[in-house]
């Protein structure tokens, strides 16, 4: 019940994010979600991508460093309190969070939160037990179109 | 401004040749008596001391390294017994040995001497007060400047490096003349007294004799207004004196050298041919005027020009250029010398390739020095966590080897210019050259 997420270094040079995101526009990929951890020496660009796979080889093709991870993506209700309760169970199972990224869907009602977390095991079965339901591949990319 | 020597600083070219002439024969004879290094290596060179007859002879007689010192650590190289050793210094080695320098009171002397020329140079006078922030210790700074100040008759203080208010402290109750020390610590203590909120007209200080490291024209200028002194250079090292061996005078084009102790040459680094005045080439020392480690022909690696031409002070003696590189790779970052063969040998241990870039630059009177490589593709983590544990495991290990913080920067792999010859490894901002 885990989603793909590629993950590529930025380093702090003019142009690079520019040149990443045109190599996978070339490739067709169309991005889903994305966020950027920034330091004073460095990026990590985070993608969710509709074809992961893909994304991955034509980046790796052109030189860049490349990772892939799994990742938990919940879909929550838009209303206050939404995002609290998943962040309650997974403080609860005593899950660190490393990151996350959020944002609302065009169509649905629901905002979708992508967590990357020390223990996907653990965390999958803490939010399925409180109900919480976790997007596999295919239904997040359903509800996104 | 006086000049401490006049009868050798403004002796006519004739006499100091005649002089270095008398004197490299002395020395040659003492190393090839007493110092079995030196035996073999002329033997093998076919050249007997009888073969040195005037100072023109120099050019037969080979060069000396900095591993010779090592590999005779730590008194293989000394020409006199331990009872007529006065003193001995050694250089702050990181790696391997240190190199062990040796003198006789006459050499003690010879090198006081030096540093008073250099002091007079700069305008002190027995009435001065000669504040020495240079460490003390087996470095050569401190006490080098030490002995100057009293072999000319001034009044030394003997404050050593550290505890920067209270040289303030010194600088205003005392009413030092003269400030020695590193040009990094003289920056240091001149923003000290800004932020103290000092006005440094108000200080008696007047001049400063400033070296053991690189440093640029700017930064000379930035001192003379954080201090509201006149900033000299002084050169030295510690295998030939310490400093003293030579120095700048009232016109600062050039430093005179004490040619009547240390013979200069510039030589070509790769084919060891003598080059003329005005070609840069590795700065040579004869040591004609020492007695307990008679170097002949030491290879400093400083990239340096000389000129013989007389100096407006009234000065005739041989002047070098600030040494502008190294012959070899070697960089003096807060003191300790670091070679980038170091850090590339961490980084293959570590299994990292050995594509990297050493930044050497001067903050906030620091010397800092950071180490971009190239990560491997396995290093790369989605989490800066991760990345930031890689570049914290790289930085311990060269801390440990090199004895120096270097701050590491990973890198795309491949980001790093390949080059078809000798790599650039090194950029160094301190000194604005690149080698």
């Amino acid at each position: 019940m885990l989603i793909k997420q590629i993950s590529v270094f930025v380093e702090n040079k003019e142009g690079r994010l520019a040149e990443i995101t045109e190599t996978i526009a070339k490739a067709g990929v169309d991005i889903r979600a994305l966020s950027i951890a920034d330091t004073t020496d460095f990026g990590i660009l985070r993608l969710i991508v509709d074809k992961p796979h893909e994304t991955e080889k034509v980046l790796r093709d052109s030189g860049f460093t490349v990772s892939v991870t799994s990742v938990i993506a919940v879909g929550i209700d838009d209303v206050p309190g939404g995002f609290a309760k998943p962040m309650r169970v997974l403080a609860n199972a005593h899950i660190d969070v490393e990151y996350m990224y959020a944002f609302i869907s065009r169509d649905t009602k629901k905002a979708y939160v992508i967590l990357r977390v020390n223990d996907n095991a653990t965390a999958a079965k803490a939010l399925e037990e409180a109900g919480i339901a976790l997007l596999d591949e295919n239904g997040f990319h359903d509800m996104m179109k | 401004m006086g000049i401490f020597k006049p009868e050798i600083e403004c002796a006519s070219r004739n006499y100091l040749r005649a002089l270095q002439s008398a004197r490299l024969i002395k020395m040659v004879r003492n190393a090839y008596d007493h110092v079995p290094f030196y035996k073999r290596l002329l033997d093998e060179k076919g050249v007997s001391p009888e073969d040195i007859r005037s100072i023109d002879d120099i050019t037969k007689l080979p060069f000396t390294v900095k591993q010779d010192l090592r590999d005779n650590y730590p008194f293989g190289l000394f020409a006199v017994e331990k009872d007529k050793l006065a003193r001995i210094h050694a250089s702050s080695g990181t790696t391997g040995k240190q190199t062990v320098v040796g003198y006789t009171q006459h050499d003690i002397d010879a090198w006081s001497d030096g540093a008073a020329r250099a002091l007079v140079a700069a305008g002190a006078t027995k009435n001065d007060k000669v504040h020495v922030s240079y460490g003390y210790g087996l470095f050569t700074g401190g006490l080098g400047l030490h002995y100057g100040a009293e072999y000319m008759g001034a009044t030394t203080i003997p404050v050593s490096s550290g505890n920067t208010k209270r040289q303030v402290q010194i600088l205003q109750d005392f009413e030092s003349d003269i400030l020695c020390c590193t040009p990094s610590y003289a920056m240091f203590i001149g923003e000290t007294i800004r932020d103290m909120g000092i006005d440094p007209k108000s200080l008696k200080l007047r001049a400063g004799i400033f070296g053991a490291e690189p440093w640029t024209d700017n930064m000379r200028k930035e001192i003379e207004k954080l201090l509201d002194i006149k900033a000299y250079d002084i050169y030295g090292l510690s295998e030939i004196a310490g400093p003293g061996v030579a120095y700048n005078c009232e016109c600062q084009d050039g430093l005179h050298v004490c040619e009547d102790y240390f013979y200069p040459e510039v030589v070509d680094p790769d084919t060891l041919e003598v080059l003329p005045d005005g070609e840069f080439g590795e700065l040579v020392f004869t040591c004609i005027g020492k007695e307990a480690l008679p170097l002949i022909r030491y290879r400093t690696r400083d990239i340096a020009s000389i000129t013989h031409e007389k100096c407006a002070c009234g000065r005739t003696t041989v002047r070098m250029s600030k040494p502008k590189g190294r012959s070899d790779d070697m960089l003096i970052i807060r003191g300790v010398n670091v070679f980038p063969s170091q850090v590339e040998h961490v980084l293959l241990e570590l299994g990292l390739t050995a594509n990297y870039l050493i930044i050497v630059d001067r903050k906030n009177n620091l010397d800092t020095m950071e180490v971009q490589v190239e990560m491997l593709p396995e290093m790369f983590s989605d989490t800066v966590k991760g990345l930031e544990n890689t570049e914290k495991r790289i930085e311990g290990a060269l801390q440990s080897t090199l004895n120096v913080h270097a701050k590491v920067r990973l890198l795309e792999p491949g980001s790093l210019a390949r080059s078809e010859g000798k790599a650039k490894r090194v950029i160094d901002n301190r000194t604005e050259v690149t080698y």
